[in-house]
């Protein structure tokens, strides 16, 4: 179990905000980070990740304390094992697809490297370097680096933001399979609605920094007003997405 | 025939500008790591000394060193006292005063190259485990090279036509403290002109290689100054 109880100032587009969260997330739980730009999330993650200090709070998973204020406990990221990917998904240049995915591990084992270039589909990719790869495949790199290390948390800022939407549809079902095979928290942050929908089982709902709404994606949304558009869009992206599913297959 | 001088000459001069860059790199990296990555209030101040000897004249340098040195000041006086050794006109005063002077050349090319790479390849390699040191040797080297290279031919270049540092600081003692730029200006004031035009020659020629691969390997980048 993961519990957050932080408080840190930031500098919007809209001003000063202070982020304040205040929450506990479960083991296997798949959670969403929602909201508008500017509103946390991203810090959020790079607080969990041990790259952003907060400003005051305690941080902790399972019995171990990454972060307290009081305490004067800051954990390095080295020492959280978070596996955090980047929007920009943060591939080293110098490094082949197989030399990527085995930076990540904590010891050399060329058993496992192998089990996720199969895993993830890139054993043909393997030798081949970050700058030749399309963005679809660079993230499957980066996912499968992140699990490399076999992280207690897995963190995914925007994971999907730079691909088209039917590749963005595709590759929903890699997160999945990279949460489900490490079976611990994963915490993503999305702006996309047909994401949360499809990938988590709660989702936090953040405005200015401030906590709004904590749940199942279908309770926290169907509060709003738009209910009934939500719903169709939700609709309408099983649909899409069945309907791409069938054109991949 | 070649003359054993002009050899001489060309030699140490390489000498002094192959120490110089060695020695930099060295201490030019940890310092360009620190100013990249790091913030403290009185870190413009420490940009800004690096960056002096691109401004001054090389003869206020000279001149501080040449003071520096004297046995009549705290530092010329514990060389002397504990190392029995005085840097005026020797050749590792010369080569004191050259990293000194060459510092710039070598620590902006690699701040520059350091803060070109993405933040996100440093954060991303500490999340996995990576500790600083690993992550500068593995992720951050190997995505500067040509930074590096730029740095060590900067610096290099810059030294084998270092003049106003080295006449003050060394004067112009063959075998010991007269590179080629002093040669130049000693045989042109000897109205030996042949042998200032091959000294030039040699000096024109190693800078314009040394300068054509910097601009070759960075392309249209400018990614020093």
């Amino acid at each position: 179990m993961l519990k957050i109880d932080i408080q840190k100032a930031m500098l919007s587009a809209e001003g000063k905000t202070n982020l304040e969260v205040c929450t506990e997330i479960q083991h296997n739980e798949l959670l969403c980070l929602f909201g508008h730009s500017g509103a946390g999330k991203t810090t959020l993650l790079r607080i969990l990740a041990g790259l952003t200090k907060p400003d005051k709070g305690r941080i902790v998973f399972n019995d171990t304390v990454w972060f307290d204020s009081e305490k004067k406990i800051n954990l390095p990221p080295q020492e959280r094992n978070v596996g955090y990917m980047f929007q920009d998904y943060a591939l080293f240049p110098n490094m082949t697809v197989e030399k990527n995915i085995s930076f990540g591990q904590k010891e050399k084992n060329k058993e496992e490297v192998d089990k996720l270039l199969e895993l993830f589909d890139l054993e043909i990719l393997k030798n081949q370097y970050p700058e030749k790869l399309s963005g679809g495949q660079k993230q499957r790199v980066a996912l499968a680096r992140a699990l490399a290390a076999k992280p207690n948390v897995l963190l995914l800022d925007e994971p999907l933001s730079a691909l088209d939407f039917d590749m963005r549809l595709a590759l929903q079902h890699e997160i999945r399979k990279a949460h489900e095979l490490l079976n611990t928290v994963t915490i993503m942050v999305s702006h996309d609605l047909q994401e949360v929908f499809h990938l988590a089982s709660s989702v936090i709902t953040l405005k200015n920094g401030t906590v709004t709404n904590v749940g199942k994606p279908v309770d926290v949304f169907s509060t709003k007003l738009s209910e009934c558009k939500l719903k169709m869009e939700y609709y309408a992206t099983i649909f899409q997405s069945q309907s791409t599913k069938s054109f991949i297959n | 025939m070649v003359d054993q001088d002009f050899i001489n000459t060309l030699l140490l001069t390489g000498k002094l500008a192959g120490w110089t860059t060695a020695i930099l790199f060295v201490v030019g990296f940890p310092m360009a790591y620190v100013l990249a990555y790091r913030r403290f209030w009185f870190k413009p101040i420490i940009e800004a000394l690096i960056s002096m000897p691109l401004v001054l004249p090389p003869t206020v340098l000279g001149f501080y060193m040449l003071v520096a040195y004297s046995p009549q000041n705290a530092f010329g006086r514990f060389l002397e006292l504990h190392f029995n050794t005085r840097l005026a006109f020797s050749f590792e005063g010369v080569l004191i005063a050259s990293v000194i002077f060459s510092l710039p050349f070598m620590i902006q090319p690699l701040q520059n190259g350091l803060t070109s790479i993405p933040k996100s390849f440093r954060e991303t390699a500490y999340t996995l485990g990576k500790s600083e040191f690993t992550t500068f040797i593995r992720v951050l080297v190997p995505n500067m090279i040509p930074s590096i290279i730029t740095a060590a031919a900067m610096t290099f270049a810059h030294c084998i036509g270092e003049f106003g540092v080295v006449i003050m600081v060394g004067g112009n003692m063959p075998g010991e403290t007269r590179v080629a730029s002093i040669a130049i200006y000693d045989e042109v004031q000897a109205m030996n002109y042949h042998t200032a035009n091959q000294y030039s020659f040699v000096l024109f020629i190693i800078s314009l290689l040394l300068l054509t691969l910097i601009y070759s390997i960075n392309g249209k980048k400018k990614i020093f100054f």
